[in-house]
């Protein structure tokens, strides 16, 4: 939770000033794509460090070496298993000739060489998603592959990202319009008053949401994504996965709710102090025009850094959340590993979400070029 | 400094701000007592011991206290023992050993049947071991037999596990039958006076009983009840406290110090100096922070120091660092800063006595505003099963009631309520500070 204080820069999206100039010369196209590679370029760089930082966390015990080590045995084994020669040996010679065939392999996986050089090995492979094969977990179709266990659950998790974000998003803004319009009555104060409940992580609320609909009222189901069996036809299989999404996305909103309409409710109040607002409104405009073209649309750039710090966080308490309602995304693929202490699919959870967050904060900041007119026009 | 006991004076104009003060004071003052009352050792004794210690109290039910809001009143846990002045006793030597006649009586006035009746005996023999009867006297002077044999050293005997016991009672479970009106048709409780006779042989002179004890569990237990493995969550809900007011203060001051701390060194010193911080502050925001604490968690060290440590240094360079760097550019130009340079103060004066205190008014809302958070971060560590090995939070209170207490399937739902209810209190007392404080502190914000 935080409280962002505006930045109180001089509001340069005002659409009066958008008089076209000599000076502007490359389209706006041209802009706004220069301006998302270079966001791409920094993102992508932070990414790789945040992988790189993760090898190095997770190799302090020597895991990734381990991850490794594992993935030969494995590989030599299903090897040997279909080799002729190898099945007529007595089993000390077996043993002997798999060992040393291990050894063959560590060497040249460069398990030998010093871990600076090997570092880089692993953090290729994590670019390139190749995070081996898990210890003891299995995906839904019985592979032992990280890459496919964490596919198979990213689905139901960018579902209850998308839905909770986006109604997230859009009923905070039209809420904190609505009340700085009413500012100081007693919905608004309620809503403020509400403000610390923030502080309170998503899967807190899921108790309670548990608790009262789910264990009292018997309204809404426990957890999971669908019925046990689903229903046969598309509908209802759809309006099945609608009911167990209620819970959960209600879970995420109400934890974030207050403290967002908070937040924009004081950019919204700044901001229609400015001259051009009581200029527009002394020219007679409809309080709808005001509100959407003068005050919001100079407020968006703010209000969607402020979102993406708050998305930020989000993706943080989603692990527990998706533990509580037993969603299958990859917040409870990720306890069931630390449950199992299953290596590899921690280290690659981990850095999935490092991708996942950076995913997230390039889309809005490709939302951000836009909305600013400041990188539409160059400024 | 002024400013800010100003702004204290000012705070307490907020009805809010005091709440939330007497909520942290109250916070404070039950975390002092707690770790006077029962220290860290004793705490952890009691919380990691088993049977031994809990073997009296009932198993998951809800504190005492919630019988002053139910109409059926739920029985308290009886305990009664040999030495009690109230048991009568009789004893007849025999030829070898001794024969011995135990009345144990208690009134019961609950309208629900008990848990559980357990009796739990110690004796003493050579090869030849006692033999032992037990009667249940009811009210209205049924006698019933519930046991009748021989026992060894350390022996108890279970009613509700009597499958023999249950079909002479009509088919209820011994601890609902025992305590049946049979009267009426419905199951409902018989209150008054009951009475337990153990009649014992011992066939050795030196052969004796030494322990009898007779435990009614009930179904209410003391201030806050009992989990599944029997024990007073008491224990775990006070040392909660402290440990979470002590990981959220921590938590946050260390990371607020130190981000201003650097914010200052960035600003003073500009260049690579100030790149470097801004970069790694980019570079941190994209670390999935809660997956590296797991990370950490689960390969190296669960103790609460080591995650402290690990989540302040992750902390550290995050978005607020940047709002304090705004700030300090401000401030760099003022000149009064410029004063200071021109009679020659060094850069660690200039940052500790002139740059940082300028800004510790915007620093401290941040400050209260950040201990919730690191409270809920210790919670939701704790709930992924990484709380602290030996200590009890109130997170690991919480993976126990919801994971394998099955509090929520079962209806056990003051064991997640208590926990759940007291991160409230801390975080709301924390949040209501920090809001007022922001307004105070935080000019730009005071009209609105």
């Amino acid at each position: 939770m935080s409280v962002t204080t505006p930045d109180l820069e001089a509001p340069s999206g005002v659409p009066q000033e958008q008089t076209t100039s000599p000076k502007r010369k490359t389209s706006t196209f041209a802009r706004v794509a220069k301006y998302t590679l270079l966001k791409f370029a920094s993102i992508f760089l932070s990414v790789i460090v945040a992988v790189y930082l993760t090898i190095l966390i997770a190799n302090m015990g020597g895991y990734v070496d381990q991850i490794v080590r594992g993935q030969i045995r494995e590989f030599i084994g299903q090897q040997l298993r279909a080799d002729q020669n190898y099945q007529q040996m007595d089993p000390a010679q077996k043993n002997e000739f798999f060992l040393a065939q291990v050894e063959r392999a560590e060497k040249r996986y460069g398990l030998d060489k010093p871990f600076a050089v090997r570092s880089l090995t692993f953090l290729w492979n994590a670019i390139r998603m190749d995070f081996g094969t898990a210890q003891l977990m299995a995906s839904d179709t019985g592979s032992r592959q990280v890459k496919l266990i964490i596919l198979d659950r990213l689905g139901p998790t960018l579902l209850l990202v998308g839905a909770s974000n986006l109604l997230l998003f859009f009923g905070s803004i039209a809420l904190a319009l609505m009340l700085s319009r009413s500012y100081g009555n007693f919905w608004d104060k309620l809503i403020i008053g509400f403000s610390p409940t923030s502080s309170a992580p998503s899967w807190f609320y899921g108790l309670f949401l548990i608790l009262l609909f789910a264990a009292v009222l018997r309204w809404l189901p426990f957890g999971g994504m669908i019925d046990s069996p689903p229903p046969r036809d598309q509908l209802g299989y759809i309006l099945n996965v609608g009911k167990h999404l209620i819970l959960p996305t209600l879970a995420i909103i109400l934890s974030n709710l207050f403290i967002s309409i908070y937040n924009w409710r004081t950019f919204f109040l700044i901001y229609s102090s400015e001259d051009y607002v009581e200029m527009a409104k002394a020219k007679g405009l409809s309080d709808r025009d005001i509100q959407y073209r003068y005050i919001l649309r100079p407020t968006l750039p703010t209000i969607i850094t402020s979102f993406a710090l708050l998305v930020i966080g989000l993706w943080t308490g989603l692990i527990l959340t998706e533990g509580v309602f037993q969603w299958p995304g990859l917040g409870r693929t990720f306890i069931t590993a630390i449950g199992l202490y299953d290596t590899p699919v921690i280290v690659a959870l981990t850095i999935i979400y490092a991708y996942l967050l950076a995913i997230t904060v390039f889309v809005l900041d490709f939302v951000y070029a836009l909305v600013d007119p400041r990188v539409k026009i160059g400024s | 400094m002024q400013g800010i006991i100003k702004g204290f004076q000012q705070l307490l104009k907020y009805p809010s701000a005091v709440i939330g003060l007497a909520l942290i004071a109250i916070l404070f003052i039950v975390s002092i007592l707690t770790v006077i009352i029962i220290p860290r050792d004793e705490a952890i004794r009691l919380w990691r011991g088993g049977e031994a210690i809990w073997g009296q109290n009932p198993k998951t039910v809800p504190p005492a206290w919630t019988n002053l809001f139910r109409s059926k009143k739920l029985p308290e846990t009886i305990v009664l023992t040999m030495t009690d002045e109230s048991v009568q006793s009789e004893i007849n030597e025999r030829a070898e050993g001794e024969n011995r006649i135990m009345v144990y009586s208690f009134n019961y006035i609950a309208d629900e049947a008990p848990q559980d009746v357990v009796f739990s005996f110690t004796s003493r023999y050579a090869t030849r071991n006692p033999f032992v009867s037990i009667f249940w006297v009811t009210p209205d002077g049924r006698e019933i037999r519930l046991m009748e044999q021989g026992i060894n050293y350390n022996f108890s005997y279970r009613a509700t596990q009597d499958t023999k016991l249950s079909r002479r009672l009509g088919g209820l479970s011994p601890e609902i039958g025992l305590f049946d009106n049979p009267e009426t048709e419905a199951v409902d409780v018989l209150k008054g006076q009951y009475q337990i006779v153990i009649d014992y042989l011992t066939f050795e002179n030196d052969s004796s009983i030494s322990k009898a004890d007779v435990i009614i569990h009930g179904k209410v237990y003391g201030l806050f009840g009992t989990d599944h493995q029997r024990r007073d969550l008491t224990i775990g809900i006070l040392w909660g406290v402290p440990i979470a007011l002590a990981f959220g203060l921590v938590a946050s001051f260390g990371t607020s110090i130190a981000a201003i701390i650097f914010a200052a060194l960035g600003v003073w010193y500009g260049g690579w100096v100030d790149e470097l911080i801004q970069r790694i502050t980019e570079i941190n925001l994209n670390l999935p922070i809660l997956s590296i604490l797991i990370m950490i968690g689960t390969f190296y060290s669960k103790s609460i120091t080591t995650i402290l440590g690990a989540t302040v240094l992750l902390s550290i360079f995050s978005g607020a660092i940047k709002s304090y760097r705004a700030i300090f550019m401000q401030v760099k130009e003022s000149p009064y800063i410029e004063a200071a340079r021109s009679y020659g103060a060094s850069s660690s004066r200039i940052i500790f006595n002139y740059l940082i205190p300028r800004v510790t008014p915007l620093l401290i809302p941040g400050l209260v505003l950040g201990v919730p958070s690191f409270v809920f971060l210790e919670a939701t560590l704790a709930s992924l099963n990484l709380g602290d090995p030996v200590l009890p939070t109130w997170g690991k209170i919480i993976y126990e009631a919801w994971g394998t207490g099955g509090a929520v399937y079962n209806g056990f739902y003051y064991w997640i309520l208590e926990p759940a209810i007291l991160l409230i209190i801390t975080g709301l007392g924390f949040a209501l500070v920090g809001f007022a404080m922001d307004r105070i502190f935080n000019p730009r914000l005071r009209d609105i």
